[in-house]
């Protein structure tokens, strides 16, 4: 997994809650057997009109937000099915922090084992981020995993909250499977206490 | 000695390592897999060069992208094809049984755990899909996962896993007539929202709960996942010993799981981290109006009014999704008009519902502007169907009678909506786009799904006028 230490990007604020996984990704997508490539259908049903053209007024079809690599957007995000083809598209898309109130718990763990990071801040705090996103073309932010912090060059600052085993895992981009096969004895020692049952 | 939930116990009988950053490594005893989510995590494995652990524990089938018409073996999408066929060789290469398409046992993945008997009391059970919260109803462990943790678990049949917190849900009194195990779920979801349980284990409990079959049962631990619940669970009882009782993988030595199995609820003085209370005599037949589950009004109720949001989120999210439903404020939910219908999905396409299906479309027919189609959740739902002469009654009614599969809950199938279409459906996600871009999905119980189709608009089941089987 590709570590996360620090990272400085343009934001796009999404202002929307409970954005699904199926809008992230729509289930036509989910037929190929790859694991990459899913960046061009990222939110696609909101990028293009049905017929395929470019929605200008949607977010990520803003000239002010091209190349943008932080999502900013309302509660819940991520809910919805446990696909994890929402966790590459954003990723392949070319994000790498999104920030919200709350996640859903099955979209957390998925963009955690994709080198996602995932900030969550007060509600009030999300909306004075979408806001300054909104006003001011090319808005970045610098976020430190290290620091556990986020900042603007225009005064903004903030602290956030990380699981201790989730932020190692970033840092050093650690692969879980490595970490728990080095578990084997316990896996065994458990596996045999269970073939012993008497059902 | 400290009560505990019963999440607690399971929790407790499965941690393999405790960490010192309060993470567990827990053992997973059932694993279920299917064509969507799964390739790539087969294709981790073969680049890692690793086996899987316990083919034994591992399950497959095929039931996300699976034509339902007849003569499906055929199948003209070929990335759809080709992600099947993926199965099939990754199932083959690595020793996993696998329920194919032409198998008797094909079936939905979480249709098919329970009517094997692989779903048991006191089991940690996974699969790559978020409506395995649909095994909780038998007192199990059971959460969807992502594919990278898929790989985790084929790789070492163990997950790493945050022990997330515990709430009840406690429904007590008697469900009305009309109201089903679905209008108890769209009732709490209504109530906590659709992210109300977010970073918790629900347990159901309470009277109306403890009164539902396990069909009932499996349909509200099912849409735990849509008020953000990470798994919901119901304690075992005798119910669910009479179901599982003589399927096909069944313990061998009943008797002595039984044993063990009728300790697996919550002490009296267990303690949760929150309460929900709710009353089943006040739930109705609900329908939703937007495009989260948490969006939903009694079918006595009428379209909400964005200004009366209780908050600017609210408010936005509210016009966004009527928007998006091409729904008026103040419109009686009644007075709603659908073009499709569709009875399948995890949620509801089990022999019960059927049942009470066809009990109410005996005798009428579909409304001539409703497409109306009836999907088994497996071939063996379809064949007991079929036996009882359910299929029959659907045909007659106008309705489409098709082989198993997920369908149109998800439309990655060719079974989707218009874009414009209204659907009255008994799967589990009104989501913009879910069952086909531009699509409107109202979610219901399958009787009322039922009544929408004969009707052509949402109909209170409550004032339905049933016909008698004719004699021969």
């Amino acid at each position: 997994m590709r570590p996360f230490r620090e990272h400085t990007g343009i934001v796009a604020p999404l202002d929307r809650s409970s954005v699904d996984t199926d809008q992230i990704i729509p289930k036509q997508f989910l037929k190929r057997i790859e694991r990459t490539g899913y960046g061009e259908f990222l939110f696609y049903d909101w990028r293009y009109s049905g017929d395929g053209k470019l929605q200008p007024d949607f977010v990520l079809n803003q000239p002010q937000y091209a190349g943008a690599s932080i999502l900013i957007a309302g509660k819940n995000f991520g809910c919805g099915s446990s696909r994890e083809h929402a966790a590459w598209a954003l990723s392949n898309y070319g994000f790498r922090v999104i920030i919200a109130p709350t996640f859903a718990d099955i979209f957390s763990t998925n963009a955690g084992n994709n080198g996602l990071l995932l900030v969550k801040l007060p509600e009030q705090q999300v909306a004075g981020l979408l806001d300054r996103a909104q006003r001011n073309p090319g808005y970045k932010l610098e976020v430190s995993l290290l620091e556990k912090t986020l900042r603007d060059d225009n005064g903004f600052a903030a602290d956030f909250e990380i699981d201790d085993f989730r932020r190692t895992c970033l840092l050093e981009g650690l692969d879980e499977i490595g970490l728990t096969l080095k578990h084997e004895p316990e896996i065994a020692g458990y596996e045999n206490r269970i073939a012993n049952r008497d059902w | 000695m400290l009560a505990k939930t019963l999440f607690e116990k399971l929790w407790e009988q499965h941690v393999v390592h405790q960490d010192s950053v309060g993470r567990a490594l827990l053992y997973i005893d059932l694993h279920l897999v299917h064509e969507v989510t799964s390739p790539q995590a087969f294709e981790g494995l073969r680049l890692n060069g690793l086996q899987v652990r316990r083919p034994d524990l591992t399950l497959a089938t095929v039931d996300h992208n699976v034509p339902t018409t007849p003569n499906r073996h055929v199948i003209s999408d070929p990335i759809a094809a080709q992600q099947i066929n993926t199965l099939r060789r990754n199932c083959h290469d690595f020793g996993v049984q696998l329920f194919d398409i032409d198998s008797s046992e094909q079936g939905i993945v979480h249709v098919i755990g329970p009517e094997l008997g692989l779903t048991q009391p006191g089991k940690t059970i996974v699969c790559g899909d978020s409506h395995t919260s649909t095994h909780g109803a038998f007192g199990a462990l059971a959460f969807g996962i992502g594919t990278s943790e898929v790989e985790h678990v084929l790789a070492s049949q163990c997950l790493w896993q945050k022990k997330p917190k515990t709430m009840q849900i406690v429904v007590d009194g008697e469900l009305p007539l009309g109201a089903t195990a679905k209008d108890i779920a769209l009732g709490i979801i209504g109530r906590i929202g659709s992210d109300g349980a977010t970073g918790y284990v629900i347990e159901y409990r309470g009277s109306a709960i403890r009164a539902l079959t396990m069909e009932g049962r499996m349909t509200v631990c099912n849409m735990s996942i849509e008020a953000g619940a990470r798994a919901g669970m119901i304690a075992p009882d005798e119910t669910t010993f009479r179901y599982a009782r003589g399927r096909r993988f069944a313990p061998r030595n009943f008797e002595n799981a039984l044993a063990h199995w009728q300790n697996l609820r919550s002490d009296d003085e267990a303690r949760f981290d929150a309460t929900v209370r709710i009353g089943a005599s006040a739930l109705e037949p609900y329908v939703t109006w937007g495009t989260n589950p948490g969006m939903v009004a009694p079918i006595t109720g009428r379209v909400p009014d964005p200004s009366s949001a209780v908050s600017e989120t609210e408010r936005a999210a509210t016009t966004r999704a009527l928007e998006y439903m091409d729904l008026k404020p103040g419109t009686a939910m009644e007075d709603i008009a659908v073009d499709r219908v569709f009875i399948g999905s995890c949620t509801n396409a089990r022999i019960e519902d059927l049942r009470a299906t066809a009990e109410l479309v005996r005798g009428y027919h579909v409304h001539p502007r409703v497409r109306a189609m009836v999907v088994p959740g497996s071939q063996q739902v379809k064949r007991v169907a079929e036996s009882e002469g359910l299929d029959r009654i659907f045909r007659a009614a106008g309705f489409d009678w098709r082989e198993s599969g997920c369908s149109m809950c998800l439309g990655m199938n060719p079974d989707i909506l218009q874009p414009g279409e209204r659907c009255a459906s008994t799967s589990n996600r009104n989501f913009e786009g879910r069952q086909g871009r531009g699509g409107r999905t109202h979610l219901v119980s399958p009787p009322m799904a039922a009544a929408a189709a004969i009707t052509g608009h949402f109909t209170d089941v409550r004032k339905w006028r049933f016909k008698e089987a004719q004699s021969a």
